[in-house]
This record gives structure tokens, sequence and C-alpha cells, in this order.
């Protein structure tokens, strides 16, 4: 069966959640061999093993994570020359389609981004893809090359399939045109435990109706009793009430959670169009004629100040009973 | 500074956007365009930079007819100049199509900064600024949420999950621009009377020295097999709030195990 490449999302040792999914969906139509860049493979092999990574080549230089992007473009396209693999996927984070958008320029393969699905076709995988703020479904396939996906986290549950995870060094000289913008450094900038908004499970926004940055704690008490990563609407963000990498919508962020729980969110379509894929959809909004509440599968209409707090008490209550 | 933004016209967000049956391309004619507005960012900060810096910032555009106007708009907010390419063969360029062309142009024009939106309101690919370092061999600075730039040294921070990496090069580089980097000026009356008279170079596939048959439609490397709207959603519960809004939402989850 031919091979499927999966670029692996880790931080440090970690294997993120994304990956697993991947690997998932390229059991669908084939071999999944996952790629690793930088150090760290050794400990993340584990997991790798238990959702049916075959293979792992590893690319492990010290450098190779220190320049923006293009040596992991370089890595996978020396892979592809090496073991001519059936499709490539990554990640649909800004940096994976980054990456895919370098590899294809690299191969001269065509590239799809934020698929939401990608199925086995008689002429190489169809991919899915939700575009237009989630009004239109588009099923698209690579026709030149090999077929490079960035699939959107949370598309497809994944799930274990215990599989080998053979690791294999794979050498790769990154090239000095691979390493001109060179990052100095990495900010992190307050999270605190929360998952991360593309890849958590759980998404709780808040927007204009939260009015105020130091009522978003309300959110964050919400989203936190249900392990949740907290959103905000653009109106949100640019009051300055939170901060803007956490912006979903389409300037921002755009997530497909298992839950999307939508606080004080009008629901216009700059905002839709991060959220609409999300598979079920909570709305806590005063005014019932907010176009939010088209896409709700459960809403109250009522005040969030009182809503939204005795959700979380009641949410703890029943985790504590 | 030499500084080229691209810009691209897009249709409205606002307005409700279809395929053409046929060939499955963007029904543009249909709806209202409007430039592209994360480009607008773009343009922003390379005036801002041509003003603390010295130079000028051009304008670059592929697209139809229509693209003039977000052109004119990109030039009454202050820009020298501009580059259209237009020409029937470019239709239903995909992105591996659209970055060569691009990058051929630039090839002409020249360039010390390269500044796009951090991707289009319509395609949402988020690709062009890689493919256009990739392609020039220069520096990728993508997703900026500030740029500083030194004599020919460049440094922005670019926007990540966990909150931003600096990433520091040499000119000449790509750098595409997220919406927080700064607040995008309105074109003054002044700047919409001047915009009329800067010059507009318009360029076809054969004036940029762009093989035809490396773009357009018949060059894609993807493929739509079909499409069809969404299915509207079904319907929800919508529950009014009489004090146990909370609880009742709570039931929602735990019935739909969440909680």
């Amino acid at each position: 069966m031919a091979e499927i490449l999966v670029l692996a999302e880790h931080s440090g040792e970690t294997v993120k959640k994304v990956t697993c999914e991947l690997l998932t969906i390229a059991r669908g139509f084939g071999e999944p061999a996952a790629v690793w860049v930088g150090p760290g493979a050794e400990a993340g092999r584990e997991r790798l093993a238990e959702f049916g990574a075959v293979k792992v080549y590893v690319a492990d230089g010290d450098d190779l994570d220190d320049y923006v992007v293009a040596p992991k473009a370089e890595v996978l396209a020396a892979l592809m020359a090496a073991k001519s693999p059936a499709a490539v996927l990554v990640a649909a984070t800004p940096e994976g389609k980054e990456i895919a958008g370098r590899l294809a320029v690299k191969t001269g393969s065509g590239v799809i981004t934020d698929a939401v699905g990608l199925a086995p076709g008689a002429d190489g995988p169809v991919a899915e893809q939700s575009i237009f703020g989630g009004a239109i479904i588009v099923q698209s396939r690579v026709t030149t090359g090999t077929p490079i996906v960035a699939v959107r986290p949370n598309s497809a549950p994944a799930e274990p399939a215990p599989a080998a995870a053979e690791l294999e060094q794979f050498a790769v000289e990154v090239s000095d045109a691979a390493k001109t913008a060179h990052i100095t450094e990495r900010v992190v900038q307050e999270r605190g435990e929360r998952p991360e908004l593309t890849e958590a499970a759980i998404v709780v926004s808040g927007g204009r109706g939260v009015g105020g940055a130091e009522n978003f704690a309300l959110i964050e008490k919400l989203a936190d009793s249900v392990g949740a990563a907290v959103g905000a609407s653009r109106a949100a963000t640019d009051a300055g009430w939170y901060p803007h990498q956490f912006q979903v919508g389409q300037t921002g962020k755009t997530v497909s959670p298992q839950l999307y729980l939508a606080v004080g969110i009008s629901g216009a379509i700059q905002h839709r169009a991060g959220m609409q894929t999300s598979k079920t959809i909570m709305v806590i909004n005063k005014d019932p004629e907010a176009p939010i509440f088209e896409l709700a599968d459960f809403g109250v209409v009522g005040d969030l100040f009182t809503v939204a707090p005795q959700l979380t008490e009641e949410i703890e209550k029943r985790a504590g009973s | 500074m030499n500084i080229v933004v691209c810009v691209k016209q897009v249709p409205d967000t606002w307005a409700e956007r279809t395929l053409r049956p046929d060939d499955s391309r963007l029904d543009r004619a249909s709806v209202d365009g409007v430039i592209n507005e994360l480009d607008e960012y773009a343009i922003e900060e390379g005036l801002r930079l041509a003003e603390a810096h010295g130079g000028e910032v051009t304008i670059l555009s592929m697209g139809p007819d229509k693209a003039s106007e977000s052109i004119r708009k990109a030039l009454s907010m202050g820009a020298a100049k501009a580059v259209h390419l237009i020409d029937d063969g470019l239709a239903g360029s995909d992105a591996l199509a659209t970055s060569l062309a691009i990058a051929q142009v630039l090839g002409r024009t020249g360039f010390d900064l390269v500044i796009l939106g951090s991707e289009s309101t319509d395609a949402r690919m988020g690709v062009l600024a890689a493919m256009l370092a990739e392609r020039l061999g220069v520096p990728q600075l993508s997703l900026a949420s500030q740029v500083d730039v030194d004599g020919t040294a460049i440094s922005i921070r670019r926007q990540a999950d966990y909150g931003y990496d600096t990433v520091e090069a040499t000119l000449p580089a790509v750098v595409s621009v997220v919406e927080k980097i700064n607040e995008p000026r309105y074109p003054s009356f002044k700047g919409i009377m001047a915009a009329k008279k800067k010059p507009v170079e318009t360029l076809s596939l054969a004036d940029a020295g762009i093989d035809p048959g490396q773009v357009g439609l018949g060059s894609a490397a993807t493929e739509v097999v079909s499409f069809a709207k969404r299915p509207p959603r079904q319907a929800g519960t919508i529950v009014k709030d009489e004090g146990d809004g909370g609880v009742k939402a709570a039931e929602f989850l735990a019935a739909q195990k969440f909680i």
C-alpha cells in the first residue's frame, strides 16, 4: 500500500491531537508514515504508533526549528523525492498551510487547504472544503503531481490502531536559502492551561455582549468548567477586551470543534465564517433576533450575566457529584 | 525603499457568494467587488514604512477589469502608482499559477519589500506569501503583527498560537500582515482626487513574459469534483431564560454527553 506522509505537529516531545486525526484519516487510503522534524522523536514515537504510523521519518537537525517554515518544506520535498508517497498531509494551521504552499511550489504539485474531510477516490483522495463562510461544500482533488492537503483540526476523530512506528533517520542538509528568516525569540503569552483554540474539542467565545475586558473572566470560567479554549469575536478583540490571537472569524482563526458556545455574539457573517463547521453550536444571547440563533442546536435567549454563571455552576455541580 | 503591496479584489463578504455551475468558479459577476480587507492593512503598513524610511508604494494587482476599483482605492490611500496584471488567460488560475504570475511581475518591478494581507477573504488559503518567498528566493516574514525596518535589516513579530516569534532577516523580503498590525487610513478627498491621475500600468501575459500554458484554469493543479449548498442546519431548540436558562443549557450539554 502506498505511503501517506503526515507531518507531525508537536510541541517538544508532545504530539498534537491533530496529528493523531491526520494519521487516522491517512489510514483510510494508504499506509501512514509520520514525518518528525526536530528533536524528541523517540519520546513522541509511542503516540504516533498508537494512531497507526507505520514509520516515522526523523529529520533532527539543531537548526531546523530556528527558521520560518522553509526548512520543513525542504525536508518534505526531499522525502517526497525519496519515498514517492501517494499524498502528503499537514495540519491546516497557518504554519501548516505555508509549508504546504512552499512544498507545492517546490514539487509542482497541487495543494488543497482547509480540508474538513478526505476520502479515497478513483483518481486520488477527494477533499471536502467548506467555503464562503460555510455556505457551500466543495469536493475537490489534486490533478497534478502528488496531492498535498492541509486538513483542519477536528475534521475526524482520532482513532487508535496500533502500528510499528519504526524510526528511520532521514538526514537532510537544509540549504542556506531556507535559512533567511531567522527566529530569534519565541514569546509565550499567557494562556494558562487551556487547550489551543484551533485544536480544542470545545470552544467558548465571547462577543460584544460581554461588554468589557474584565467581564471575560465570566467566559474563561465557563470555558474552564468544560476544559474548553476561549475565543472572541472581532468586536471583542477590536475593542481590546481579549487578545487578538483568540479572534474567531474571517480575519481570525477558523475553528471546527465538537461544541462551540457563542456567548453575547450576534453572529455576523464575519464571525460565522470562522465557526460554522462546528459540530454542535450553543448560543447565549439576549437578542432573540440575533442571526447566530439560526445556527444554534440549542439557544438560550437571556442575559449572559445570569445565564453563563448559572451554566458554569451547574456544570461544576454535575462534575462534582 | 521600493515597496510593492499586492492587492486582490474579492466579492463582498456580506453578499451571497456562489460558484458557477458550468466551471465551478466563483461567480464574480453577480456580486459587488471590494478590496480584500486584509490588504488594506498591507497598504497601510507599506505607506507607514515609506513615510518613515523614504521610498514609495507600488500597488500590484492581478484580476479582471473590475480590479481597477480596488487599485484606485489603494492609490487614494496614498500609494504612488500601480501595476495591473490583466489577461483573460489568467482566469481560473490556482494558487500555484497566481504565485508564478505575481513573482514574474515582481521580477520586473523590482522590490525591497513585498507586502500582502495574510489571506484573501474569498479563497482563504493563506499560502501566497509563502509561495512568493519560495519562488523569489527571499525571506518569508509572514503573519506579521509588527514590522520594524532599520537600513536593510528587517524584524517582525510573527503571530503564533502561543504568542509570537521574533523573526529577523535582511531585505529584500516578503511580508504578510495580520489585522492586528495597524489601523488602515481612510482615503481623504484630496487622496481620491489625486488617485485619478496616478499612473496605472496594465500588463498582459505577453507584456509580463508569462507563459500562458502555466496559468489559467487549464493549468490548474487541482479541480473541483462537485459542490453543493450546505443543507440548512436543523432548527435547534431555543428557550427563553426564565431564571433557569443556565440549568437548561447544562441539561442539553449532559444529554449530548459534553458534560
